[in-house]
């Protein structure tokens, strides 16, 4: 990785230099990812506050939702949102009946818009995990104190909060700093142009290594002080440990918290069903009226992306377990600090930077497009990695506190330690992060974009190709297949590590 | 013979000064104000602070540079003696081999452990699903597997009933009586060292003082034991 990152500073040219051009691009880059970020989280408190304490009809398919548009392949997704919020979509069409303008959807408040819907999910996610790691101890101990309200908040809330949110926002900032998908189909232009989309211009619009090169080196400096950031801010010293007693929850019973909670869920669910529902409305008509050979190129496209979705995520988890162990372990072992370096970098750089210097490495000895496949499940394991790492890192550090010195009196150690007790109370987060991985990896139209001939296709490409040359009900069939194989990944292998354990 | 030869302990900013001898075979209670660092001595026996200066001797054997799971000792904590993922078997196999991999020996003889601490049937069951007595013997019963010449307690049942944690004293009393185990525990109430420790180490001051016999200490303490008992 480093190797790849040298290779796009030797091959940087900066004497072309930034043009006015190219600082909007940093300008709107920044700007969307604050604005992307902010909305996301604030939007993701209430929801994930309800959620945690309230066990209702749907609970469990909505979290496994709140999974979806996040794991949602974006070109998917923008589909969905198209129809619902575009400028003849359902939204618009309301409006213009009651005589008003349609939604102008293109523009920065359409990537902020996306970028909301991709990362709501993930913001109510992160901070619903910290609620849940709150001990069901805890809670019982404020039931039995009477705690309610505004005490509750001060008590266990604003603690938990002020841990889990400063990391939520970091990350998403970064993940909003490389927006390539969104900018390329809901941005662009002089005024919407992000960093990313303005690398895939140069490389496959100009052909233009060199200038690539210099925006990614921008690009990685951009990113790697929002990543340096998060990372700083994953602090705190947890909540004690609990003995696994199912979770009750005994607050928040008033009329009003209840109505409150009912109307900020409500809400979120419209959000992410809506764009989801669209897809499947369309996306089955679409499958029906099928061509044959339109049919054998998405399975083809299909089983390519399952394979490297496979393979990309058994890499993952080979790379991040031993990652994890290192960094969690760090204050007694100095090489944990190159780990978590690794997972830095994994943060700060995204698939185009990656597909970049690859592209300029591989470039001289083979013909890169012939490798487009091998290449992208690589890409997508490092991709997944600083995800990973954020979800296990600190349930790890729980962990060794918890039970390191009874298992050093038992003399558990090494692989024994890992298959006794780490990987067992690990469950729950290891499945959560092959999840992540394997759905990334599914819709992942980063690396693919650069490096594909007009041989080779994943499903997304093959959705983006056919969007392209206006085969809406194809490119829709293809969206619903894609769809379907994304979740279906994530459900099992998330549901696969929470089984009997108290979501 | 289990000595502390010159020792110096340090924890934080507090450190303890310990040169004393325990026989083998007896059972000997650590008291002390609380802070005095009782829990810093049976913590550097076991092996999870170091000794800064100083040796610590096991029948002959210097272990005080040797890992916790290497001693001949097996501790009980005040929490978390469990691992909750765990069932009751697994939690005392872990006693034999951390590994899990029992055979049929090796699981005759949790089976009987688990008979001998009263467990009998409730070998399936997770901890959360016992109560808290329940869960000491299941610590306990994992200490009788381990079959470790000292038996370290960290007041692992002060969380317990006064009749319960008595009840679970005395088992320590006759489980350790059986090994012919060496018994040191840490306790705040001179009641526990009257009902199971044949000798008491007074920890004060900075200072764990040599065992002496625990009947005639309690009964005439010394100024500092004097100021703790009230």
């Amino acid at each position: 990785m480093i190797g790849v990152l040298f290779a796009v500073a030797l091959r940087a040219d900066p004497g072309a230099g930034l043009g006015p051009a190219d600082w909007s691009a940093i300008r709107f880059t920044v700007w969307q990812a604050i604005l992307s970020a902010s909305c996301s989280v604030l939007l993701a408190i209430p929801v994930a506050r309800g959620i945690a304490r309230r066990r209702f009809w749907g609970r469990r398919v909505l979290i496994a939702l709140m999974g979806a548009p996040f794991i949602l392949p974006v070109i998917v997704a923008i589909l969905g949102i198209l129809v619902v919020f575009g400028r003849s979509g359902w939204i618009s069409d309301l409006l213009v009946l009651m005589g008003q303008e349609p939604l102008r959807i293109y523009g920065l408040q359409g990537v902020v818009l996306a970028h909301v819907f991709f990362n709501l999910p993930l913001a109510t996610r992160l901070i619903l995990q910290g609620w849940q790691e709150i001990p069901a101890e805890r809670f019982r101990l404020a039931a039995q104190l009477n705690v309610d309200g505004p005490s509750m908040w001060r008590l266990l809330e604003w603690p938990m909060l002020r841990q889990v949110v400063p990391g939520a926002f970091a990350v998403i900032f970064a993940i909003c700093l490389s927006s390539f998908a969104v900018a390329l189909t809901l941005g662009g232009g002089p005024r919407a142009t992000t960093i990313e989309l303005a690398i895939y211009e140069a490389f496959r619009l100009e052909f233009d290594l060199g200038r690539a090169a210099l925006l990614s080196g921008l690009q990685l400096v951009l990113t790697g002080l929002a990543a340096f950031v998060a990372l700083r801010m994953a602090i705190g010293e947890g909540f004690g440990s609990g003995l696994d007693r199912p979770l009750r929850r005994w607050d928040g019973q008033a009329a009003v918290a209840r109505g409150l909670d009912v109307v900020w869920i409500t809400a979120a669910g419209l959000f992410l069903v809506l764009p989801l529902a669209a897809i499947v409305l369309s996306g089955i008509p679409g499958l029906l009226s099928l061509s044959a050979r339109s049919a054998d190129l998405l399975v083809r496209a299909a089983g390519n992306s399952l394979v490297i979705s496979a393979t990309s995520t058994l890499l993952m988890l080979v790379l991040v377990v031993p990652m994890t162990v290192a960094i969690a372990l760090r204050p007694l072992n100095g090489g944990g600090v190159l780990a978590e370096l690794a997972g830095l970098l994994g943060l700060a750089v995204s698939p185009l930077v990656i597909g970049t210097g690859l592209f300029i490495v591989l470039f001289p000895f083979v013909d890169p497009f012939a490798l487009a496949l091998p290449v992208t499940a690589l890409v997508n394991a490092l991709m997944a990695l600083p995800f990973a790492l954020r979800i296990l890192v600190p349930r790890v550090r729980d962990i060794l506190a918890r039970y390191g010195r009874l298992a050093l009196s038992l003399d558990l150690q090494g692989w024994t330690f890992m298959r006794v007790v780490l990987l067992p109370r690990l469950r729950p987060q290891l499945g959560f992060a092959a999840g992540l991985a394997a759905a990334l990896s599914m819709g992942d139209l980063g690396v693919i974009a650069l490096f594909s001939d007009s041989e080779t296709a994943t499903l997304p490409l093959q959705v983006y190709r056919l969007m392209g040359a206006y085969r809406t009900d194809a490119a829709a069939a293809g969206a619903l297949l894609l769809l379907c194989l994304s979740v279906g990944m994530f459900y099992v292998l998330d549901r696969g590590g929470r089984r009997h354990a108290e979501t | 013979m289990l000595k502390l030869e010159g020792c110096e302990l340090q924890n934080g900013g507090f450190s303890l000064a310990a040169d004393l001898q325990i026989e083998a075979g007896q059972r000997v209670a650590v008291i002390g104000p609380s802070g005095a660092g009782k829990t810093t001595l049976i913590e550097a026996i076991a092996g999870f602070l170091p000794i800064s200066r100083g040796r610590l001797i096991w029948r002959d054997q210097d272990l005080t540079a040797m890992a916790p799971g290497r001693r001949p000792m097996a501790m009980l904590f005040q929490d978390s003696n469990l691992f909750p993922h765990l069932s009751v078997a697994q939690n005392v196999g872990l006693g034999i081999r951390p590994n899990l991999r029992l055979n049929a020996t090796e699981q005759a003889k949790v089976q009987a452990a688990i008979d001998r601490v009263g467990l009998k049937g409730l070998e399936d069951r997770k901890p959360a699903a016992l109560s808290g007595g329940q869960q000491s013997r299941v610590a306990l019963g994992r200490v009788l597997v381990q079959g470790r010449d000292v038996l370290l307690l960290d007041e692992p049942f002060a969380a317990l009933g006064p009749a319960l944690k008595a009840e679970m004293l005395d088992l320590v009393a006759a489980l350790a009586a059986e090994s012919g185990a060496t018994v040191l525990m840490v306790s705040h109430d001179p009641a526990d060292a009257r009902r199971i420790a044949d000798q008491v180490v007074l920890v004060a001051e900075g200072l764990a003082h040599p065992p002496v016999a625990t009947g005639p200490l309690l009964d005439n303490p010394p100024p500092a034991l004097k100021a703790y008992l009230g």
